[in-house]
């Protein structure tokens, strides 16, 4: 019995959610939710310094699902979709937390977590200059991402991601990044 | 040549590359999924106009946003440009950045750092 993907992503939900999303992750889903996110950041006065950070990570958050994800499982329940995602934008105190989930074949988790523990033991300065040889020196891929989305984000939070990678069934796994977008960094 | 004028949409930038002027502006948001699509065709103008440009270029960025894969397609244009300037033509790059956005200001920096062309740091105060 394979485990309960959305039970398991709104258990990670803490604080007021402003979007939550589930479904197939295309270019105007995309535009919606940040639409959305940033009208709503306009209406609570945000400063514009936490709206640039917030949206900035919301787009690679958002366009990381779009070239990255694997393909839904077989036996989950919405099989028409071509790329699953769930997503959810939380205001808490001092910022705002962006968590997404999506599946990825269980071949792949290992070099995805070494990609994030890499980042995760870097000085801010390490992240910096990662961003920059990988700049200059990776060219995009065919899925369309230039590698740079996790390192940008973490470069622009200033603060480790934290995920969870969860065994779905023999040959897939769940992924949730969750990142905190704070007002200091 | 022809100059290249494009009206900037929520996630694609203005574009006003004259090449009569030798000014070239990219102004506004560039997040889009595919970023390749939209600056190929910049970039092939750009090799066009490398073969003979004018003595001096002047290059206005003005981005609020920009997305990760931008940023490569971004670097392949100001790779034009340090050839134009390795050439010995002047090439002047003035990056805008509003005064709270230390992250714009920051990526203007990794800009500079790479590509041999003099950049301009204009702090945009409101």
């Amino acid at each position: 019995m394979s485990f309960d993907v959305v039970n398991y992503f709104s258990n990670l939900l803490n604080g007021n959610t402003i979007v939550y999303y589930k479904g197939n992750i295309d270019p105007d889903i995309i535009n919606k939710v940040l639409d959305t996110v940033e009208e709503k950041m306009i209406r609570e006065n945000e400063q514009s310094k936490l709206r640039k950070k917030v949206y900035n990570v919301l787009v690679e958050s958002l366009q990381n699902l779009y070239h990255h994800v694997d393909k839904v499982p077989e036996g989950f329940d919405d099989k028409s979709y071509e790329k699953y995602g769930i997503l959810a934008i939380n205001k808490v105190e001092g910022g705002y937390k962006i968590i997404t989930g999506n599946f990825i074949q269980t071949d792949n988790v290992e070099k995805l977590e070494e990609k994030i523990k890499r980042i995760n033991r870097s000085t801010h300065e390490e992240i910096t200059d990662l961003y920059k040889f990988i700049l200059n020196h990776q060219r995009i891929s065919s899925k369309g991402g230039g590698g740079l989305g996790l390192v940008d984000i973490a470069r622009k939070t200033g603060n480790k991601l934290n995920y969870t990678f969860k065994e779905y069934n023999d040959k897939c796994s769940f992924f949730c990044l969750n990142i905190l977008v704070g007002e200091n960094n | 040549m022809e100059p290249i004028i494009i009206e900037g949409t929520p996630k694609t930038p203005t574009i006003k590359f004259d090449a009569s002027q030798g000014v070239f502006e990219i102004k506004g948001r560039s997040i889009p999924e595919n970023s390749v699509e939209f600056y190929k065709p910049l970039v092939d103008w750009l090799d066009t106009y490398k073969e003979s440009p004018l003595n001096k270029t002047v290059v206005n960025i003005k981005l609020e946003y920009f997305n990760t894969s931008s940023s490569k397609c971004i670097l392949d244009v100001f790779k034009r440009l340090e050839a134009i300037h390795k050439a010995k033509n002047d090439v002047e790059v003035n990056w805008y950045y509003e005064e709270d956005d230390e992250d714009m200001l920051e990526a203007g920096e990794d800009y500079e750092s790479i590509i041999r062309v003099p950049f301009k740091m204009i702090e945009i105060t409101e």
